[in-house]
């Protein structure tokens, strides 16, 4: 916490803590963004898996950068929006996102400090496991058999887009979302 | 606000997560014991984007048009060949159909042809794919006074889209005939003989439960038919190709992975709930 470390710092007028708000809700704010863009008519294929796919990786990223910024009642929240936006099951979105977001916490101290390819792997496998275990649920929940075929696109899906999500979020963490430079 | 001692707190920010799961699991038992409470957010959320997606669509739109346009220069040559050789085709079908037409006339004429009415539609762009991962659905923007109802059937210049299943008050689902939970009754234009049209998710829907004696011929048109009163008889849907496994699936004549506009039919057929909703229909409130 920066603000019970010693030394001078400007006051805290409206306008300034508007600012840290505002980057503080970056995160959130901008994944939901990215979910509610992601289902608009784009006219290409397999939107409903880029959807669940930027869900993951926003929700694996900022938990390992920046966990302050990405709190539980958040990730429940883009779990809410992802369930509502995708027609699938009330709360199965909402548990898949919560998990991640636990196991990453979990293994925060090790991926941490491990570059990024180790994140990548680590996230690779928690996509596949948070698909699998989101195509066991819906299956549970509507008592049918699903095609396995567009879970297994969303897993791949998730993996290709980390890099291209990771990059630029790298960046806005660094700048944009940093509270400190408010 | 309430000053908690520091140990408290970490106890209660570790308490945060594990209760947020449970009622992640609470919330999924709810919607599965009120299915009502998840549609109405559901279409909640979509009126109040659908605007928004129905202001996107519109320059998006135009820029598949100009890929479009591209694309097709590149191949303005053959596609007029093409198109020269398939008026010949289409002109001598006209002439048969003029004649048809001429013919049916005059025999319904003859028996005293009660003809049908007309059935009214309204026109609607398609804001949104609504299907998420394990369905095929689409979101239509629809004015604030619009009158479509649930049930009511989506097509597209082509042939059959899907049916109306959820109704918001500026927007509404269409539930494709490609989805899992679709079934349609269907008639073999050549043989007469009934059948079901099953929806795999995939972009072909099966074919099943034709009569013994009737086999589905490859390239056979397939159009609804009046059983179980849900589609009105003779809209065109598809034509039937034999997959790989020797199952005849049907490739829809509506261009469904391009759905930009569709017109929902109002035939007054609404005996049928839709499949995924027949719990909810009886405690729906009407409109």
């Amino acid at each position: 916490m920066s603000d019970r470390l010693p030394g001078i710092r400007p006051r805290p007028s409206i306008g300034r803590k508007l600012d840290i708000a505002a980057r503080r809700s970056f995160p959130t704010v901008v994944t939901g963004l990215l979910l509610v863009v992601a289902a608009a008519p784009l006219g290409i294929g397999g939107q409903p898996q880029t959807q669940l796919a930027i869900a993951l990786a926003s929700v694996f990223f900022w938990t390992l950068v920046r966990p302050a910024s990405m709190p539980p009642q958040a990730v429940f929240l883009l779990g809410l929006l992802l369930d509502l936006l995708s027609y699938a099951p009330l709360g199965v979105g909402v548990v898949i996102l919560l998990v991640l977001h636990g196991l990453t916490l979990a293994g925060r101290r090790v991926l941490g400090r491990a570059g990024f390819m180790l994140a990548w792997v680590a996230f690779a496998l928690l996509a596949l496991g948070a698909v699998a275990l989101q195509w066991g649920l819906t299956a549970l929940l509507t008592l049918r058999l699903l095609p396995v075929a567009p879970a297994i696109l969303a897993a791949i899906l998730a993996v290709g887009l980390y890099p291209l999500l990771a990059v630029p979020l790298a960046r806005a963490h660094r700048t944009l979302a940093e509270t400190d430079r408010a | 606000m309430i000053r908690l001692s520091i140990p408290l707190r970490q106890a209660l920010s570790k308490l945060t997560l594990p209760v947020l799961i449970a009622v992640a699991f609470g919330l999924m038992l709810l919607g599965k014991a009120d299915t009502m409470i998840a549609t109405r957010m559901r279409m909640a959320l979509a009126d109040s984007l659908a605007p928004i997606w129905g202001l996107v669509a519109e320059p998006l739109a135009g820029v598949h048009r100009a890929i479009d346009g591209v694309q097709n220069l590149a191949t303005i040559y053959q596609d007029n060949a093409r198109l020269r050789a398939e008026n010949e085709v289409l002109r001598r079908w006209q002439a048969v159909g003029l004649a048809l037409d001429a013919e049916n006339a005059t025999l319904k004429a003859n028996l005293r042809w009660v003809p049908e009415p007309t059935p009214s539609f309204v026109t609607a762009r398609v804001v949104a794919d609504a299907g998420g991962v394990y369905a095929r659905a689409v979101l239509l923007s629809l004015g604030p006074k619009h009158r479509a109802i649930k049930g009511q059937i989506a097509l597209d210049e082509r042939g059959l889209v899907g049916r109306v299943t959820e109704i918001g008050s500026r927007s509404a689902r269409v539930l494709l005939i490609t989805d899992l939970n679709s079934r349609v009754p269907v008639t073999l234009e050549t043989s007469r003989g009934r059948a079901i049209l099953a929806g795999t998710n995939g972009p072909r829907p099966r074919l099943t439960y034709w009569p013994e004696g009737v086999v589905p011929v490859e390239g056979e048109r397939v159009v609804t038919s009046a059983e179980a009163n849900a589609f009105p008889a003779g809209l065109p849907i598809g034509v039937v190709r034999y997959n790989a496994n020797h199952v005849p699936e049907i490739e829809p004549d509506a261009r469904l992975d391009r759905l930009e506009v569709v017109r929902l039919f109002e035939y007054g057929l609404h005996d049928l709930a839709p499949p995924e909703l027949s719990v909810v229909r009886q405690t729906e409130r009407r409109r």
